[in-house]
């Protein structure tokens, strides 16, 4: 089964670097979390409520839609409607033409990721400012986000130093954090205001007022979205909420969750265009709704939960399996207990084939998620559809139909297994077998423990024959 | 031996029915034995149906809900003449009290079955603690101990205190912390041979913290977790011993490790 996933695996694996920068991120995050939570006693009745919000808009979607666009028209946007990634990648470097971009600035956007848009504005020859400073690093390393709070989580602090003094202009001189961040403001400040257009995502969009919410830590969205002549926001159509009060509910859960802060440095809601005697704003705002499978993840029960998802990252915070991984090993813009869910739906079961059984379903992501998604449940969903679509491999269809063929069959079972706890003891060495045919996949990493001589049901039939 | 008084069952000696696990079964009957043991030291009749073979979860987690399905029936059919079915592995019971009714949702004479058979299967040491409010009494092993919690019996059945509870009447028994009790130990059932790699990344990281715990045994409630957990030990030259929480409970402490010869 030489997947290229198993390949990406090997080689993240193998790579220390990646696996000191996993876990300093993580650790931290999951210690942050946990505080966060205990300072925020009504987390539980708050997860229930945004579970609760975020199935009653994903239940009128089409309402909610509707509702947004018209006060978003009102408000002087224009909305788009893009059914998959290529339609919204066009519409956006349609906007970006008509604009005159030479250049563009974006803020952290995994949507904008999603749909594949930093390659098609550089396809289209247009410059593309990454401006938060961990897709910075992204960009400079030419690579791809590794986790969808932190994009450059995969590199530790040692590197990033390494790349701004390779990449920067006048990089920094000391090797503390600060020195770093100023050497990526320096870079970057020019080109914030020299761009024709600026592209964000959304956290949020509330459909009573038309606004969109976007929260960061750096303040970059807003220099990304104001200055500019022309804003863009993409967003999934899952961002939804009734009003700017449920959107707070769930900032609540987002935040705490995502880093365990009480809150973002800066929390935006950008509704419509400069008006007459605004100070400033942009002249065009336009935002662009992308679908990309999500209305068919809405008619799919082993899926609709998914469109609760509010990006936090603390699934993947929290899974032993990113956690030794990392993010890029899932070969697609969603990493994780998450990613292994939405991956699927977005690029289909067969290319993400592993993605879903790569798991241990111990259930900490469903315990730490905000919005209380199933995802081992909805997980396992894949494994079943993967299973009638034929993904499995041979190798383990076979080894599961023989056990079950013996397993149905009480006295074939019970003789079998007391055969082959015979035969394993023939491999063993003193209580362990280090090595076993057919069980190369444990004992290459581990020893195995050398069954008793004989079964629990052979002792205790004999056992009985002796009363 | 003594017990309390089982004051919420309707007999005073209710018909247990042990799921020993295909992989107590096969790989250390001495679980068995100790869970029989417990069982009727915490005053219960103790059938073993021999007609029961696995519970399904393999079949079931790789995605063949067919085949789950088919060796749930056989299990609820094995069973479902028992006051209780009683299960020394949170994941096996687990399976049946969370998922039977997901692999038999679509088949309207069985479901109800799997429903009323998952209403009366427990966890071992959740069984010996809440249910029949029984205490180890006159058990000692001079030892130190941590615990791992394994997670299906942790997030799916909410077992965390009853094997503490029930460890700490164990004379000479110390308790020592573990650093990340709760996080899984890279076992997954079938993932630990389907991602073997992964696995091992994992269960190492688990051997470190269980070392460092500085206890002489490790002590859990699934086998599949500890064998996973005891062959990363052994294989990197740990002196951690590993038992099954039940074994320590009926006196077995003192016996062969997992991995140790009889």
């Amino acid at each position: 089964m030489g997947t290229v996933f198993k390949r990406d695996v090997a080689r993240a694996l193998s790579d220390a670097t990646l696996k000191t920068a996993i876990d300093r991120t993580t650790v931290t995050a999951e210690r942050k979390r946990a505080a966060a939570l205990t300072d925020y006693p009504q987390f539980a009745a708050a997860r229930e409520r945004g579970t609760r919000i975020k199935d009653h808009v994903v239940a009128h979607l089409d309402h909610y839609l509707l509702e947004f666009e018209r006060n978003a028209t009102a408000s002087g946007a224009t909305v788009h409607w893009a059914a998959d990634s290529e339609e919204a990648c066009r519409i956006v470097l349609g906007i970006c033409r008509g604009a005159g971009a030479r250049r563009v600035t974006r803020s952290k956007s995994m949507l904008g990721e999603e749909i594949g848009l930093p390659h098609a504005l550089e396809a289209a020859g247009i410059e593309r400012v990454e401006t938060d400073l961990a897709e910075h690093i992204v960009q400079l390393a030419g690579e791809t986000p590794s986790h969808i709070i932190w994009p450059a989580l995969h590199k530790t602090r040692e590197q990033v130093s390494a790349l701004f003094k390779a990449s920067h202009r006048d990089p920094h001189k000391t090797e503390d954090v600060e020195a770093m961040v100023e050497s990526a403001r320096r870079e970057l400040r020019d080109r914030f205001l020299s761009a024709e257009v600026g592209i964000s995502g959304a956290n949020f969009l509330v459909a009573d007022s038309g606004a969109v919410c976007t929260v960061t830590n750096e303040g970059n969205a807003e220099l990304t979205t104001t200055p500019p002549r022309v804003h863009i926001v993409t967003a999934g159509i899952e961002k939804l909420v009734p009003s700017l009060a449920h959107a707070f509910v769930l900032l609540r859960l987002l935040v705490r969750s995502a880093t365990g802060a009480d809150l973002t440095q800066y929390t935006t809601f950008h509704c419509g265009p400069k008006r007459p005697g605004d100070l400033d704003g942009p002249q065009e705002f336009h935002i662009v709704l992308v679908d990309n499978g999500r209305s068919r993840m809405l008619a799919d029960a082993g899926l609709r939960e998914m469109l609760r998802c509010i990006r936090c990252g603390a699934c993947m915070n929290h899974c032993v399996v990113y956690r030794q991984i990392g993010g890029h090993a899932y070969g697609a813009t969603y990493p994780g207990p998450m990613g292994a869910v939405l991956t699927p739906a977005l690029q289909g079961a067969e290319k993400a084939r592993d993605l879903p059984h790569a798991c241990t379903l111990n259930g900490r992501c469903q315990e730490v998620c905000p919005v209380g998604i199933p995802l081992p449940a909805l997980l396992r969903g894949w494994r079943d559809r993967s299973w009638k679509d034929g993904l499995v491999p041979q190798s383990v269809r076979s080894g599961l139909w023989l056990w079950r063929f013996a397993a149905e069959r009480p006295r074939l079972y019970h003789l079998g297994t007391a055969a082959a706890v015979r035969a394993m003891r023939l491999f063993r060495r003193g209580g362990w077998i280090g090595r076993m045919p057919l069980a190369g996949a444990w004992t290459r990493y581990r020893d195995f423990p050398a069954p008793a001589g004989r079964t629990f049901m052979e002792q205790l039939r004999d056992r009985e024959r002796g009363r | 031996m003594p017990h309390a008084t089982p004051a919420p069952e309707p007999r005073s000696r209710p018909r247990v029915g042990l799921f020993v696990t295909c992989l107590a079964d096969a790989i250390r009957p001495r679980l068995g034995f100790a869970a029989l043991s417990l069982l009727e030291a915490a005053g219960c009749d103790v059938e073993v149906p021999r007609a029961q073979t696995c519970c399904g979860q393999p079949a079931f987690n790789s995605g063949d809900t067919q085949g789950g399905a088919a060796l749930a029936r056989r299990t609820i059919a094995a069973f479902e003449g028992c006051d209780h079915v009683v299960v020394p592995s949170g994941s096996c019971a687990g399976m049946i009290r969370a998922h039977y009714r997901e692999a038999l949702a679509d088949d309207p004479a069985w479901l109800p079955r799997a429903e009323a058979l998952a209403a009366k299967t427990h966890e071992l040491l959740s069984f010996l603690a809440d249910y029949r409010g029984w205490r180890p009494q006159g058990v000692a092993l001079a030892a130190s101990a941590t615990y791992h919690d394994s997670c299906s019996g942790l997030r799916e059945l909410g077992i965390l205190d009853q094997p503490r509870a029930l460890l700490r009447e164990v004379d000479g028994l110390e308790l020592r912390p573990l650093t990340g009790n709760d996080v899984c130990c890279g076992f997954g059932g079938t993932f630990c041979v389907k991602y073997p790699a992964i696995s091992d990344a994992i269960v190492k990281e688990k051997a470190v913290l269980i070392e460092a715990s500085g206890a002489q045994l490790l002590l859990g409630g699934d086998l599949g977790c500890l064998m996973n957990m005891a062959g990363a030990l052994h294989r990197r030259g740990s002196a951690v011993r590993a038992f099954h929480a039940a074994e320590v409970l009926a006196g077995m402490g003192n016996g062969p490790a997992i991995g140790e010869e009889e």
